[in-house]
């Protein structure tokens, strides 16, 4: 004998919707969200306003971090030792999108990576996008590598808002 | 602490599109397992419930609205979310409600009903990154897939063809279930190339090496040792229950080894007494929402070593003959991803297996022991259960 | 709009947002069933529970108390009693309403549940416990909540 036996389920096509061969009804629901950025991250876009990757230090064990926070996850001590790190790092992974959040085929594709930045500790970096790497997944495969070296490239300091599409992207830079 | 038994267990179909609501859709599977384990509403003393994201449904209160369909009218009723691991924390979270001694049955359900979501899903997946650092790059849930993926291909070097061949087995293994989503698989036919010639969506992932969307809901019936006595005479036991959780700062941790899985392992072996996993444990269900996904949880469960799994697939280790058969179900990629069931749908695989009750699916070698594991969140979340009969 | 403009408020940044789905819904087995013949025959259905003797409204496929299914399909009588009611002075958005509007707790003799609507062609005084009503079906119906425009009392 197989289980499960005689499951139940009554599936519909798309079609079936369309043509109203079953009824449905709509929801939007109307709930905008003014998130406060916080004291770590409302201090980093301070910093991307002015050009500047922030990061904090853990006193105890000493990793420095991107994004910033008040506290430490490990130790659970505050996190209150501010540096500057640079705005170069490393590709530790990245990806070629084509499509867009709700899944919108994209005509040119994006490529998210997560970069680990120059001055963090081993390993930390936080993700964004590479760009100047090519329009078409060959040409992407052949320019983007692991382990390859990026630098950002900001907005003009008079677009800047404080977020962090102040920087547009990382593009790849020479070693 | 109580020793407890799995009685029933049951699932609806999973569907890209439900006609049924979810409190419908709970109902049928958690009506199956009752009947299964030969109880009825009135045997049950208390429910557990999961299902993913309110955000799905744009129900707030997901739990409270389900919990008539799942059985909880007047009486003590719990919901528990970690996202995709839920449908395993499901079981872990039966389990304590029956091993504390305060209840002799338990009913567990899981329900997902994703299509109501518009435009996408995605869209309400999008919600589960950072709104500050991470939305505003216009990021959807695929890429952090892909760039997971990227990496654990990166750092073993592990060609996209050897993950291929795990959509191609588990889709294969997925006719075999009664209850696979219509489509999920092009055809019994389907080859390695197949799945690396259907479309990129997030490089390297490719369409085929996705679970759909689905709708559809698994249940199971706990009991403690007394009542299973009673009840049948091949119970299958919960040996083992582990779960862990890493951090939300998934950008600074090496996303190429599941540490939060491999800790979950060791907790329910040391629970179940299990010192070497690869002899003991005969049949396994990792979570397999993405292809690279099971290869890389079979090193966090131990199973395999790291950068190993790959291989041991290609030798067909992994295989129904196999001397380890992973995803003998389908699995989400052969069965479906009705998020917070799917979980829970493999535990019910390892109940059935145990029992030899899976018929065209059933593993060829003897099982005794088999171990059900999902995955959740921003790379986040483990939860293992190991059954024994 | 997924995530927008951020404001400087002192020294507080806020980031704004939202959540950027919709929803569609299937009414579900039971529901389809129930909101159909209410579309096309204009009449309300419920489903009866013989082991348990009762009947729920909205209708289900299952009893919450037995966990039966239930096949049994009956239609309701035309007149239902206010169980309880409230006065809306606000919309969902708390703007002042001209007129306040009343919502009642529409229930039927010997069922289980019953339907929250808008009294109409009543004044605010009349509305009390008891008070019997009937359904006003829209002329154009569709097959949703909308149908049924909004209870007034009963004609004899």
């Amino acid at each position: 004998m197989m289980k499960p036996q005689n499951a139940r389920g009554v599936p519909l096509k798309d079609e079936d919707l369309k043509v109203g061969k079953v009824l449905t009804t709509e929801w939007r629901v109307k709930a905008d969200y003014a998130w406060d950025c916080g004291i770590a991250i409302g201090r980093y876009f301070d910093g991307l306003k002015e050009g500047k990757i922030l990061a904090t230090r853990c006193r105890r064990c000493r990793r420095t971090v991107v994004p910033p926070r008040i506290f430490c996850e490990w130790c659970f001590k505050p996190m209150d030792e501010w540096v500057e790190v640079r705005d170069t790092g490393r590709v530790n992974t990245f990806s070629v999108s084509y499509f867009s959040w709700d899944m919108t085929p994209l005509e040119k594709p994006e490529v998210p990576a997560v970069v680990e930045i120059d001055g963090c500790s081993p390993g930390v970096g936080f993700m964004h996008l590479l760009g100047e790497v090519g329009d078409n997944l060959d040409e992407i495969l052949r320019r983007v590598k692991v382990g390859m070296k990026v630098r950002a490239v900001w907005k003009p300091a008079d677009q800047r808002t404080g977020a962090i599409t102040d920087i547009l992207y990382f593009k790849p830079e020479e070693e | 602490m109580e020793r407890v038994a799995v009685l029933g267990a049951g699932m609806t179909r999973f569907m890209r599109r439900a006609q049924e609501t979810g409190k419908e859709l709970a109902w049928e599977a958690a009506r199956m397992a009752l009947d299964e384990a030969g109880l009825t509403l009135k045997d049950v003393e208390c429910v557990a419930l999961v299902s993913a994201p309110d955000a799905f449904d744009g129900v707030h209160m997901k739990g409270e609205y389900l919990a008539d369909g799942a059985g909880a009218t007047r009486k003590p009723f719990m919901r528990s979310f970690v996202g995709g691991g839920s449908g395993v924390f499901a079981i872990i979270h039966g389990w304590y409600h029956v091993a504390s001694g305060h209840f002799d049955t338990c009913l567990v359900v899981a329900e997902e009903k994703m299509s109501s979501t518009m435009p996408h899903p995605q869209a309400a997946f999008n919600t589960i990154y950072d709104q500050f650092t991470e939305r505003p790059l216009g990021v959807n849930l695929l890429w952090i897939f892909a760039l997971e993926m990227n990496r654990y291909m990166q750092v073993h070097k592990i060609p996209l063809e050897t993950i291929a061949q795990v959509s191609v087995k588990n889709k294969l293994n997925g006719l075999d279930h009664p209850c696979h989503q219509e489509g999920i698989t092009p055809g019994p036919d389907l080859t390695v190339k197949d799945v690396l010639d259907s479309e990129i969506m997030v490089w390297p992932v490719h369409r085929l090496m996705v679970s759909p969307v689905t709708d559809g809901a698994a249940a199971l019936v706990l009991a403690s040792e007394r009542v299973a006595k009673r009840m049948t005479d091949k119970p299958v036991w919960i040996e083992g229950v582990g779960w862990h959780l890493d951090s939300s700062y998934w950008t600074n941790r090496d996303l190429y080894y599941p540490k939060y899985v491999e800790y979950a392992a060791r907790m329910a072996y040391r629970m179940a007494g299990i010192t070497d996993p690869r002899k003991e444990i005969h049949v396994v269900e990792p979570y397999d929402p993405f292809a690279y996904k099971e290869l890389h949880h079979l090193e966090g469960l131990l199973l395999a070593d790291k950068g190993e799994a790959p291989r041991l697939l290609e030798k067909g280790v992994f295989n129904r003959d196999g001397e380890l058969p992973s995803c003998p179900s389908g699995g989400l990629l052969g069965v479906g991803n009705p998020i917070a069931a799917a979980g829970t749908m493999k535990v019910a695989e390892i109940f059935w297996q145990l029992r030899g009750e899976a018929g065209a699916r059933q593993v060829a070698r003897p099982v005794k022991r088999g171990l059900a594991q999902a995955w959740g969140d921003l790379m986040q979340v483990g939860t293992v259960v190991v059954l024994g009969r | 709009m997924l995530v927008g403009k951020i404001d400087r408020v002192g020294r507080i940044r806020t980031l704004h947002g939202d959540m950027g789905v919709w929803h569609k819904y299937t009414f579900g087995l039971a529901g389809e069933r129930f909101f159909r013949a209410l579309a096309e025959k204009g009449v309300l259905l419920a489903t009866r529970c013989e082991t348990c003797r009762k009947t729920y409204l909205p209708p289900k496929i299952y009893c919450p108390t037995c966990f039966a299914e239930l096949t049994v399909w009956v239609e309701l009588p035309p007149r239902g009693y206010v169980e309880t009611y409230t006065f809306l002075y606000e919309d969902l958005e708390e703007n002042r309403l001209t007129e306040p509007v009343a919502v009642a707790f529409v229930t039927f003799p010997g069922v289980e549940g019953g339907i929250i609507h808008r009294l109409g062609e009543v004044r605010p005084e009349e509305v009390c416990s008891g008070l019997e009503v009937e359904a006003v079906l829209a002329a154009e119906r569709s097959g949703g909540l909308q149908d049924i425009l909004y209870f007034r009392p009963s004609r004899e």
